[in-house]
């Protein structure tokens, strides 16, 4: 079931769009800040309350890298593997992370703290490396910077 | 040297509020603009020589006349483009974050232009900053009067709307982003009809990248000869950065025709002490190589042509003599195999296989005769085989490296390994 206050966040966009279903997209978002991914559950829910079909609503909801359908732990760590951050330092960074997490791409800590992804060009290229932290950006990054980033994140 | 784009930024703290924006000279063209016709708006930008600066480089003018005009049209959009995701390129994201009335101003006049009633700023997931700036300065502009309903008290009406995306390149695609925008998956859609007369949720539409829409202020304020002064070859400035071994990458706005050696050498300080230029992409992943004897060549739409290349966002990525190409070559494949939507099956296909033999030769596992597949797919996925131009923007890079770095494809898979590693 959608809470009241997710609802109420997803009529706020309605307005927005002419149609329904284009309001899909911030629905998700809606729903993922506040229950950190999408279920099965969930988007059935989505889809009934904006009137598309569950497998409508999943097509784009698995297109988009963003959207999680699987769950994700309390922090998620974007880290840019496109060209600049490659030439720069990118593959350090990430021998680094997954040897002091224990994990690779796509898996989460088993204490559910963080969960590693790669993601595209950050926009950052000046000062690169870069990776993302929730909604944080951090750049001009080397291992040891990254230690010291991890610990903010609890 | 004049810097339309970046002054207000030069001047103030950024971002730069409504009151400084205001105070050196903002929203000024909306004032004039409101008592030109639409058409002398969409004439002025069109003898501007403008032309997009997204990557494309289609003139800006030419793009807006096939919008259809008159009282038959009520409903029309205008989007901007901010799915900044071409790999090695982040100049939209400082107009974004620094100067957002700029940006809003310029989307005023060009759906003032189009007669459009509701625009959208399609923004990447990613710049959260931005996000927030962007908000923050259209509450401010429905506030002062210059969006809403009868926009300083003309008969003229502009809705506008910040739309976060969710992630993939395909977005940025002028297609592919109206599809996102209506909820539906980044592919892209056939053409014709275009976007201008069938767009956005059927209607006419016009798509415009951040860096395109902030010029039109500039040429509304002070003419079509005043902006065909600012370039060196072709008309207006343009935002250049570099990224890689420089000893100071970065973003500057220059004139356009400002030569790629005065770019590397002077504004990014030269190659960083120990590191040697072996080759550049001038205007993001998907253009192709430059080397050594082209760093005179102008940095504008034309000139580059000449070479092969093009001007694409113009942030230019630099390639060292210590990084190796083809491990360079496969990061790009890589990224573009995965940003591929899957619509058209040349590239879908194709742009895997191209990772896969890249990571075959760069791992000293190739053989000579995957340089022939690699050149086949060249041809196969450039213009004209696929739906879109995400696989010929893929290849670009990828024909050039094959040409220029031909030697260093051979010797990885002469001596089984990686001469870099």
């Amino acid at each position: 079931m959608l809470t009241e206050e997710e609802k109420k966040e997803i009529d706020e966009h309605l307005d927005e769009y002419p149609t329904k279903r284009a309001a899909c997209i911030e629905a998700l978002k809606v729903v993922q800040r506040k229950r950190r991914w999408i279920s099965d559950e969930s988007l059935n829910d989505i889809a009934a309350y904006l009137e598309m079909t569950p497998d409508e609503l999943d097509g784009v909801a698995t297109f988009y890298n963003l959207v999680f359908r699987k769950p994700v732990g309390r922090h998620v760590i974007l880290i840019c593997d496109s060209i600049s951050c490659w030439i720069l330092g990118y593959p350090g960074l990430y021998e680094h992370l997954r040897t002091k997490l224990g994990i690779s791409f796509g898996e989460t800590t088993k204490d559910d703290r963080f969960t590693l992804l790669p993601i595209p060009c950050l926009g950052t290229c000046d000062r690169a490396p870069a990776l993302m932290i929730d909604d944080d950006l951090h750049r001009d990054l080397n291992p040891d910077k990254i230690d010291e980033l991890l610990n903010s994140y609890q | 040297m004049e810097k339309p784009l970046t002054k207000n930024i030069e001047a103030f703290e950024t971002p730069v509020s409504l009151k400084n924006y205001e105070k050196n000279g903002g929203y000024q063209a909306v004032k004039k603009a409101i008592k030109m016709k639409p058409q002398e708006i969409q004439r002025l930008v069109n003898d501007s020589t403008l032309k997009g600066r997204g990557g494309a480089g289609f003139p800006t003018g030419l793009k807006w006349s096939f919008v259809p005009m008159g009282e038959e049209f009520p409903n029309k959009y205008l989007v901007c483009n901010a799915d900044e995701m071409e790999p090695g390129t982040f100049k939209d994201r400082f107009l974004l974050e620094g100067d957002p009335h700029l940006l809003i101003e310029g989307m005023i006049l060009s759906a003032y232009a189009i007669q459009a009633d509701k625009a959208y700023i399609f923004l990447r997931w990613a710049y959260k900053l931005a996000a927030e700036i962007i908000n923050k300065a259209i509450q401010e502009a429905y506030t002062a009067g210059y969006l809403g309903k009868n926009i300083l008290n003309s008969n003229y009406s502009l809705d506008l709307t910040l739309h976060t995306s969710v992630g993939r390149y395909m977005c940025g695609e002028e297609t592919g982003l109206l599809n996102a925008l209506e909820g539906k998956r980044a592919t892209p859609r056939s053409k014709p009809p275009y976007p201008q007369t069938s767009g956005l949720f059927g209607l006419p539409t016009i798509v415009n990248n951040v860096e395109t829409l902030c010029c039109i202020p500039g040429i509304v304020n002070n003419g079509v000869d005043w902006f065909k002064s600012l370039g060196l070859s072709e008309g207006g400035t343009k935002l250049f950065g570099v990224s890689g071994r420089v000893k100071k990458p970065g973003l500057w706005e220059l004139p356009i025709g400002t030569s790629l050696r005065e770019i590397i050498e002077g504004y990014a300080g030269g190659m960083q002490d120990g590191y040697k230029f072996k080759g550049a992409l001038p205007g993001g992943a998907s253009t192709d190589f430059l080397i050594e004897e082209h760093l005179d060549s102008k940095m504008d739409y034309s000139s580059l042509q000449q070479f092969g290349s093009r001007l694409g966002t113009g942030t230019v990525i630099i390639l060292d003599d210590k990084t190796c190409p083809v491990g360079l070559l496969h990061n790009l494949e890589h990224f573009f195999a995965q940003e591929s939507c899957g619509w058209c099956t040349p590239c879908r296909e194709g742009l895997p296989w191209t990772e896969k033999l890249l990571k075959a030769i760069d791992n000293g596992e190739g053989r000579m005769e995957d340089l022939d597949l690699l050149e086949m797919h060249c041809k196969r996925l450039g213009p004209g085989y696929t739906f879109c131009a995400l696989a010929p923007g893929a290849v670009e890079p990828l024909q050039s490296a094959l040409k220029y770095f031909h030697n260093d494809f051979e010797e990885h898979i002469n001596k089984k390994i990686c001469p870099w590693r």
